[in-house]
């Protein structure tokens, strides 16, 4: 079998160790580079043997899936890992203009946090996704709290304290499935929960309950993301980019566990999570915007933006229609990287404006208007859905793919409503910062050419999806296909895991 | 034993939820720590209580093994949070002038 797999887990814990010792600052910077560089073509040659539809196993330790750990290769995690690497590496890029240099060990922990991820969703087994989420998540304490300052010890001890409440959940759901199935592996437990019986049903939906709150902690479902905004908002700029990426794993976990394990074929269990998963997520979406309407920087904004995005992929994935899921797997790759060039942006509008810094008031004019301005209106098109850019698409396709009726009332009501209240509050934002100026320039900050290249790198996704929106929605209209063909994955089990 | 064990954690839990809730960050941690001991506890009895010492060679059924490598994954990876969540209350204690999870001073009033 091919170990091509089992890279995007390896590359970026070895560099991560390496980054460990005491090398130069040259070194450091060009070995994390280079490992975080390499995971985009490492992922899209993932992509490729993906997109023959197969679904690839690598069996851990040649232990046959169930009794060993395995990973799979779908068309999920492989666009996963493409979203995770391009992120990663604009991030990166932004960092090592200066943001690295704020407290010690950040490539490292940068590489193991790009580690935790990949290999969440890479894994075929629910504990050992248990084991990445923790790696991704110590590794995001860390993150968020670089470069210190009271604003982010105080936001850091709230988001900590949660997600270890998170954890203990976890190990309560997954101990619960454990007890009641006997197994681990997402695919045997799908068998096992297909099969079970009328006695065991309501404590398998319990555990399957818990199990989501734990991930709409992650994907910030309400009422569960009252963290996010203000950990997002006090975080490091390229630790924000890269955060972005976190709210996706919380939500590839609800659609990895929720179509496999609770999915069509589970029985009396059938489609668990999608009574909740709707209303939850058209009321992240409200409340979301709300948020942003309210927000009072411009990075407080943009983290309320990230509750808006969240909401709408969920209310995709729990319409369950393959329609839905291709439009939200579009939607998600465009929230992804938009969300992070926009928090890259708000730094370098912060940097021109003196103490205001991202205030939503008054302040300096910026020494480069015409350039920061014309990327955030890109950035704002792009995030509050208009044509010609990517969200516009994302939308639309979403809307159309509900079927009329009240599920498509509430649905195009609530998204149309939520694009338009972030309209109203990214125009708002847009004319304070770059229009209602005062007349001086301060002199401080000089561009970073470096900073604005990592920034315009991932808001060029809005273009850049439009473009390859024919090849990039044939593969997620696949994915949508590929995720409801459950014989697929039991193949895991009756084939012994071979590949 | 099943019961008595069940009781046991639930009363762990409720002392953790209790200091969970608490306005300070050192009775926080303490009952992070009471729900960790709780589910590991709770990990290891998915396994079914009873069966001897899951080693090769001793006589009888022994207890399920997979339980108990989750539990021991979940203690360090548990230990490992503590540690760093008390050291972030220490951190904040001092950067923020209080140990209150909200950051707030203690001298300062309710804002209306």
């Amino acid at each position: 079998m091919s170990h091509w797999l089992i890279l995007p887990i390896l590359l970026p814990l070895f560099a991560g160790s390496l980054l460990l010792l005491p090398l130069a600052e040259r070194w450091q910077r060009g070995l994390s580079l280079l490992a975080a560089l390499a995971l985009i073509p490492l992922s899209l040659l993932l992509i490729r043997t993906a997109a023959s539809g197969d679904l690839s196993v690598y069996a851990l330790g040649n232990w046959a899936a169930p009794f060993g750990i395995v990973l799979m290769l779908d068309r999920l995690a492989a666009l996963m890992l493409l979203a995770t690497a391009v992120l990663g590496s604009a991030a990166l890029i932004y960092a090592l203009r200066g943001e690295d240099r704020l407290g010690k060990h950040f490539h490292a922990l940068f590489q193991f946090q790009l580690l935790g991820i990949n290999g969440a969703f890479l894994t075929g087994d629910l504990f050992n996704l248990f084991v990445f989420f923790e790696i991704l998540l110590i590794a995001s304490y860390a993150l968020l709290l670089h470069g210190g300052g009271a604003e982010r010890v105080r936001s850091g001890l709230h988001y900590v304290i949660l997600n270890l409440v998170g954890s203990a959940f976890f190990l309560i759901a997954v101990g619960t499935l454990y007890g009641l199935t006997g197994t681990l592996n997402m695919a045997d437990m799908a068998q096992k929960i297909a099969m079970a019986d009328a006695e065991r049903a309501p404590l398998l939906a319990a555990a399957g309950l818990l199990l989501l709150v734990v991930f709409a902690l992650k994907a910030a479902l309400l009422p569960l993301y009252f963290w996010l905004p203000r950990a997002y908002a006090t975080a490091s700029a390229p630790v924000a980019a890269l955060f972005a990426i976190m709210t996706k794993v919380g939500i590839y976990s609800i659609l990895r566990v929720y179509t496999l394990v609770f999915g069509d074929a589970a029985g009396e269990l059938a489609n668990l999570a999608q009574a909740w998963l709707w209303p939850l997520a058209l009321a992240t979406l409200g409340l979301g915007a709300i948020g942003a309407l309210a927000a009072r920087t411009l990075q407080g904004l943009l983290a309320y933006l990230v509750v808006v995005s969240a909401g709408t992929l969920l209310a995709g994935v729990a319409l369950g229609s393959e329609r839905a899921l291709a439009a939200s797997l579009y939607y998600l790759l465009h929230s992804t990287w938009i969300a992070g060039g926009l928090f890259l942006l708000a730094d370098l509008v912060a940097r021109q404006r003196g103490d205001k810094a991202g205030d939503l008031v008054q302040g300096p004019a910026l020494q480069n208007p015409r350039l920061l301005g014309g990327a955030f209106f890109i950035g704002a098109i792009a995030v509050a859905g208009l044509p010609p850019l990517s969200g516009f698409f994302g939308k639309v396709m979403l809307l159309q793919s509900v079927a009329p009726g009240s599920q498509a009332l509430a649905l195009w009501s609530v998204v149309l409503g939520s694009g338009l209240v972030a309209l109203v509050a990214l125009s708002r934002a847009g004319s304070t910062l770059f229009w209602r100026t005062g007349h001086t320039v301060l002199g401080s900050a000089e561009l970073d050419h470096g900073r604005l290249f990592a920034c315009i790198l991932l808001l060029s996704a809005g273009p850049l999806l439009v473009f390859a929106a024919k090849p990039l929605l044939a593969y997620v209209q696949a994915t949508a296909a590929q995720l409801h063909d459950l014989d697929l994955y039991r193949q895991i089990i009756t084939r012994g895991g071979a590949a | 034993m099943e019961a008595l064990f069940a009781i046991t954690l639930g009363l762990l839990t409720a002392s953790g939820v209790y200091l969970l809730l608490r306005a300070r960050t050192f009775p926080v941690v303490l009952g992070l720590t009471l729900i960790s001991y709780a589910v590991n506890l709770f990990l290891f009895a998915m396994g079914r209580l009873g069966g001897s010492v899951a080693v090769i060679g001793t006589p009888g059924e022994y207890g399920d093994p997979l339980p108990q490598a989750l539990v021991l994954t979940a203690i360090v990876i548990g230990f490992a949070m503590t540690a760093f969540v008390v050291v972030l209350a220490l951190r904040g204690l001092g950067d923020l002038g209080s140990d209150h999870v909200d950051g707030r001073p203690d001298e300062e009033e309710p804002r209306p």
